[in-house]
C-alpha cells in the first residue's frame, strides 16, 4: 500500500515530464523520418511554456471547467492506477474524463471542433470493447482486476494474453490519436478537421489539453507495461524497452499511414479486436 | 398490523380508480389524486416501518382466502370478457383467443382441478418491499406529475376527447395491480394481476383513440397476454405436478432440481420476458409512447417492465446453471446490445429513452439468468437506479416537449440555456443512467465480473460492446444539450407547472441521495436481500473497491464543481469561433456562398442507415424468436446440455 503511494506520487510529479520528452522524442524522429531537421527535443516544454505566458482566449466561458475536469479526472485515472487499484475502474473514469473532452468540443458549437469532439465519442465506442476485454483478460490470468495482485503474482502475463496485448496495442493508435485513425484531432491545420477538438482551446486551455495528455500516454504506457511485469529486474528491463518498442512502433505507423474514415476506424478496429482478444479470450475461457 | 396496511395498499388504488371515474370535475379530481397519491406513499412508508421493526423477516399472511380467491377468480373472468368484447370491436378477433383461452384454463383448474396446499397469499420480504417502494413513491410522483401534465396535454391537443377521468382512473388500477403482483405469493393472484397490468397497459397506450395508437395497443395486448398464456399454463402444470401453486414453494423445488418444477420455471420465465419487453417482444414497449408521457413514465420505470424483472429476479436462484438461465442470460445478453444500438439511430426524445429501456432491461435480464449472488445484487442496483432516471427522464422530456413543441434531440441543442431547469433534470437523469459514480458503473463491473466466473463467454462480449455503445447514445445527447445554442432564450417559456417540478424535484434529489448512500444502502438493504434469497451471501464489493468507489463519488461530483468556481474567476477574452473567415459577427451564423447569412446548425451522428430499427429489429426479432422457440422446446422436450 505505501508503495502504492509512491508510485502515484511519481506519477503525479513526473508523468508530465515522461510525456513531454516522449513527445519532442516523437517530433525528433517524426522530422527524421521526413528528412527534416525536426525540433529541438525540449521543444513540447517550450510550447507549453508559451502557451501559460500567452492572454486567455476562448469562445464559450465553460470550456476551461470542462478541460480542467478532464484534466483532475485524467490524474485520478493514473493514480488508481500506479496505486494499485481496481483496473477496470480505472477505465471506467477514464471513459467518464473523455466525456468531459467530449463537452469541451462540443459546447462552442463552433463547426470544427464540434466535428472534432464527434468523432472522439465514435472513438472512445470504437476503442472501449478492447478497453474492457483487456481488463477482462488480466482477470481471468490474475483472478482479479486489482492492478497490484496483477503486477506481483511474479509472471509475465504477455504469455497467456498475446492477443489482448495486440488488441490493446492496436487501440493505443486510437487513443493516443495517431495516424491513420487521428479522426478527432490532427497534427496540422488546412485539412478537412483544421484541428478537430482541440480548434477552439486557445492558451492555458490548450496547454492544458497537452499536459492532460501527457498523463494518459504515460498511463496507457503503464498498462503496456502491466503485460510484461513479473516482480523482478528483468521484467521491468523488458517491459521499459517493449514500452519504447511500442512507441516507436506508434510513430512509425503514424508517419507512414492517411487518415482512414471514421466507419473504416470501427469495423477495422472492432474486427481486430473480436479475432485478437476475443480469441484469445476464449481460449483462456475454455481452458480454465 | 401488516395484514391492515397490505390489502390496503392493493384495495385503496382500486378505490381511488372508482372515484376518479366518477368525479367529471377536473379541479375536484386533481385534489383526490393528490390526497390518494400522498396516501399511497404514506402507507407504503408506514408499511416498511412496520415490517422494519418487526426485523424486517419474511412475513407470511392469509392462508385462508377462499372468498378472495372467488372474488378474483370473477374479476379475471370480467377481465377476459372485456378483453374479447374490445378485441371484436377492433376485428383483432383472434387476440380474444389469448385471453378466453388462459382464463378458461385457470377457471377450469381452480374448479374442477387437484386440491391444492393452502399456502400463504401475501408474502413480504426483502424484494417485494423494495418493489413495493418503488411502487409507492415513483409510482405516486408520476400521478402527481400527470395531474399538471394532463392539463397541457389537453390545452395543447384541442382535437382529442378530454378524457383525464379515464386516464386517472387506469393510472390508479395500475399502481393497485402492481402492489398485488409484487406482494402476492399465490400464483392464481400473480396471474390475475398479471393480466390486469397487461390490461391496463393496452388501455393506456390507446387512451388517444388515434390509429397508431389503438394498432400499438394492441399488439402491446397480444404480446404481454401470450406471456398471460405461458404464466397460465405453468400455474396448472405446476398445479398438476406438485400440487401446490405457491411462488416460493417453486422456486424451492426448482433450487433443489426437482426435475417437474423446470417447465413451470421455464414457461413463468417466458411470461416474463414479454413483460419485460425482451427481444423479440420488445416492438410493443416502443410503440407505446404514443401515450401521454405520464404513462410511458410509469409503464418505463415503476410498473409494468419491471414487474417482468421482478418475478425474473425471483426465479434466478432457480435457474443458475440451467438451460432455462441460459436462455435467459442469451436473450438479456443479446437484447442489451442490440437495442443499444437501435438508440443510437434514433433521435426522437422519446424513441431513444424507449429503446434504452429495453436496453437496460435487456442487462438486469442477463443478470437474473446467470443467476449468481453478484449479478442479482448488480440488478437490484441497475432496477432501482434505472426506476429513477427514467421516470425523471421521461417527466423531464415530456415537460421540454410542452415548452419547445418538439421532443427531437436534435431540437434540444442548447436546452442549458433555453430551457436551464429542465435542462439541468435531464442532465441528472441521463448521469444516473450511465456515468461514473451512479448505479450503472459498479452494475456493470459486478455483472462482467459474474460472467467471467461463470464462464459465460458470449456474455462478456455482449457487456462490452453493450456498454460501448450505450455510452455512445447517452454522451452525445447529454453534449447536445450544453451546447452553445443559435436559439434565443425569449423564444421559448418554461411552462412547467408547480407539481410537475415538484415530482422532478424529489426524482432528483432521490437520484443523487442514492447515489451518495449508495455502499450503505448496499450494506444494510440489498446484502440481506441477496442473503434471503440465496441462503448464504458473499461480499460483492470488497472493501478497496468500495473506498475507490466513494473517492469516485466525491471526485465526480466536487471536481466539476470546483473546476467551474476556479474558472469562473479567470479573466478571458472571448473570440469568434473558427469559421474560415466566414463568420457573421457572432458564432451562430455565417455567411455561405451567395453572401447571405445563414444559421449554423450542428447535428450529431446517429448512422440510421447501417444500424436504424428498420434496419436491425426485424431480423433481430427473427434470431431470437428462432433462439426462444428452440431453446423453449429443448427445455420442454427435456434435452440436456
Amino acid at each position: 500500500m505505501n508503495m502504492g503511494i509512491v508510485y502515484a506520487i511519481a506519477y503525479i510529479v513526473l508523468a508530465p515530464f515522461v510525456g513531454g520528452f516522449l513527445d519532442g522524442v516523437d517530433r525528433k524522429i517524426s522530422a527524421r523520418m521526413q528528412r527534416r531537421v525536426g525540433p529541438p527535443l525540449l521543444q513540447p516544454f517550450y510550447d507549453i511554456v508559451k502557451l501559460f505566458n500567452k492572454e486567455t482566449i476562448s469562445v464559450d466561458s465553460s470550456q476551461t471547467f470542462l478541460l480542467l475536469t478532464y484534466f483532475v479526472l485524467m490524474l485520478v485515472t493514473g493514480v488508481m492506477f500506479f496505486s494499485g487499484s481496481d483496473i477496470l475502474m480505472c477505465f471506467f473514469v477514464l471513459s467518464t474524463a473523455a466525456t468531459f473532452l467530449y463537452f469541451a468540443g462540443v459546447i462552442t458549437s463552433s463547426p470544427y471542433s464540434s466535428i472534432g469532439a464527434q468523432r472522439e465519442l465514435i472513438q472512445m465506442m470504437t476503442y472501449e470493447p478492447a478497453v474492457l476485454l483487456t481488463c477482462v483478460g488480466f482477470y481471468l490470468a490474475a483472478g482479479s482486476f486489482n492492478v497490484n495482485e496483477i503486477a506481483s503474482t511474479g509472471t509475465s502475463y504477455i504469455f497467456r494474453l498475446p492477443g489482448f496485448f495486440v488488441a490493446f496495442v492496436f487501440i493505443l493508435t486510437i487513443k493516443m490519436r495517431k495516424s491513420p485513425f487521428d479522426t478527432s484531432t490532427s497534427h496540422h491545420m488546412h485539412q478537412e478537421l483544421v484541428k478537430g477538438i482541440t480548434t477552439e482551446m486557445g492558451s492555458k486551455n490548450l496547454a492544458l489539453f497537452q499536459i492532460t495528455e501527457w498523463y494518459e500516454n504515460v498511463f496507457l504506457m503503464g498498462v503496456i507495461c502491466l503485460f510484461f511485469v513479473n516482480g523482478s529486474i528483468t521484467g521491468l528491463v523488458i517491459s521499459l524497452a517493449v514500452f519504447l518498442l511500442v512507441y516507436f512502433l506508434e510513430i512509425l505507423i503514424d508517419n507512414c499511414c492517411a487518415r482512414m474514415k471514421w466507419q473504416d476506424m470501427l469495423v477495422i478496429t472492432w474486427i481486430v479486436t473480436f479475432f485478437t482478444a476475443g480469441v484469445n479470450l476464449v481460449i483462456l475461457m475454455v481452458i480454465r | 398490523m401488516a395484514s391492515f396496511t397490505v390489502p390496503f395498499l392493493i384495495i385503496f388504488p382500486f378505490v381511488s380508480a372508482v372515484l376518479s371515474y366518477c368525479t367529471r370535475i377536473n379541479k375536484l379530481r386533481n385534489g383526490m389524486s393528490y390526497i390518494s397519491s400522498v396516501i399511497i406513499m404514506a402507507v407504503t412508508g408506514l408499511l416498511f416501518v412496520q415490517w422494519c421493526s418487526q426485523g424486517a423477516a419474511v412475513t407470511e399472511i392469509y392462508y385462508e382466502t377462499h372468498t378472495a380467491d372467488r372474488v378474483i377468480l370473477i374479476l379475471e373472468i370480467i377481465l377476459a370478457i372485456y378483453i374479447t368484447v374490445l378485441s371484436f370491436r377492433h376485428r383483432k378477433y383472434w387476440i380474444s383467443l389469448l385471453s378466453i383461452g388462459p382464463t378458461g384454463l385457470i377457471v377450469w383448474f381452480e374448479l374442477f382441478g387437484p386440491g391444492l396446499k393452502e399456502t400463504a397469499r401475501i408474502r413480504i420480504d426483502h424484494l417485494s418491499m423494495l418493489m413495493c417502494l418503488i411502487i409507492g413513491i415513483i409510482g405516486s410522483l408520476i400521478i402527481v406529475y400527470a395531474v399538471g401534465y394532463m392539463h397541457g396535454y389537453h390545452h395543447h391537443h384541442r382535437h382529442l376527447r378530454d378524457r383525464r377521468y379515464y386516464f386517472f382512473t387506469l393510472l390508479f388500477v395500475f399502481l393497485g395491480a402492481m402492489y398485488g403482483f409484487v406482494l402476492s405469493d399465490n400464483l392464481l393472484w400473480i396471474d390475475f394481476f398479471w393480466e390486469l397490468t397487461s390490461v391496463c397497459s393496452f388501455l393506456l397506450i390507446g387512451y388517444t383513440h388515434e390509429p397508431v395508437a389503438i394498432s400499438n395497443s394492441f399488439r402491446a395486448l397480444w404480446m404481454n397476454l401470450l406471456g398471460g398464456t405461458a404464466l397460465a399454463i405453468g400455474i396448472v402444470y405446476m398445479g398438476f405436478y406438485s400440487g401446490t401453486v405457491s411462488l416460493h414453494e417453486l422456486i424451492g423445488l426448482g433450487t433443489g432440481g426437482v426435475a417437474a418444477a423446470t417447465i413451470p420455471i421455464a414457461l413463468i420465465a417466458f411470461a416474463a420476458l414479454t413483460k419485460a419487453a425482451q427481444m423479440p417482444f420488445s416492438t410493443w414497449l416502443i410503440g407505446a409512447m404514443v401515450a401521454p408521457t405520464p404513462s410511458s413514465a410509469l409503464l418505463h420505470s415503476a410498473t409494468m417492465v419491471k414487474a417482468g424483472i421482478y418475478i425474473l429476479f425471483r426465479l434466478s436462484p432457480a435457474m443458475a446453471k440451467t438451460t432455462t438461465g441460459n436462455m435467459i442470460a442469451f436473450i438479456g445478453g443479446f437484447t442489451f446490445l442490440i437495442t443499444s444500438f437501435m438508440a443510437i439511430a434514433q433521435s426522437d426524445g422519446k424513441k431513444v429513452l424507449a429503446f434504452s429501456t429495453i436496453s437496460n432491461l435487456g442487462l438486469m435480464v442477463a443478470c437474473a439468468g446467470m443467476g449468481r449472488s453478484e449479478t442479482i445484487w448488480a440488478g437490484i442496483f441497475l432496477m432501482l437506479f434505472h426506476a429513477i432516471s427514467k421516470s425523471l427522464l421521461f417527466q423531464d422530456v415530456g415537460a421540454t416537449e410542452n415548452c419547445l413543441h418538439s421532443r427531437d434531440i436534435e431540437d434540444m441543442h442548447g436546452l442549458l440555456y433555453i430551457l436551464p431547469r429542465l435542462a439541468f433534470f435531464m442532465f441528472i437523469g441521463i448521469a444516473g443512467m450511465f456515468l461514473a459514480p451512479f448505479g450503472m458503473l459498479i452494475s456493470k463491473w459486478s455483472a462482467l465480473k459474474a460472467s467471467v466466473n461463470e464462464g459465460n463467454i458470449i456474455m462478456v462480449f455482449f457487456i462490452c460492446l453493450g456498454s460501448a455503445t450505450t455510452s455512445f447514445y447517452w454522451t452525445k445527447w447529454m453534449g447536445k444539450i450544453i451546447s452553445a445554442s443559435h436559439l434565443k432564450e425569449t423564444q421559448f417559456r418554461d411552462i412547467t407547472k408547480k407539481n410537475e417540478l415538484i415530482s422532478l424535484w424529489i426524482h432528483a434529489v432521490l437520484m443523487i441521495t442514492l447515489c451518495l448512500l449508495f455502499p450503505l444502502l448496499s450494506h444494510v438493504y440489498v446484502n440481506p436481500l441477496i442473503e434471503e434469497m440465496f441462503g448464504f451471501y458473499s461480499d460483492v464489493l470488497p472493501t478497496q473497491i468500495l473506498l475507490t468507489l466513494v473517492v469516485i463519488i466525491g471526485l465526480v461530483f466536487a471536481v466539476p464543481l470546483l473546476a467551474f468556481l476556479y474558472s469562473r474567476k479567470m479573466r478571458k477574452t472571448y473570440v469568434l469561433s473558427y469559421m474560415n473567415g466566414v463568420n457573421a459577427g457572432n458564432n451562430m451564423k455565417f455567411i455561405d456562398s451567395f453572401g447571405e447569412q445563414k444559421t449554423l446548425w450542428m447535428s450529431n451522428f446517429y448512422f440510421h442507415k447501417w444500424i436504424g430499427q428498420r434496419k436491425l429489429m426485424g431480423p433481430s426479432q427473427f434470431f431470437a424468436a428462432a433462439v426462444l422457440v428452440v431453446m423453449m422446446s429443448m427445455i420442454i422436450g427435456g434435452v440436456r446440455i
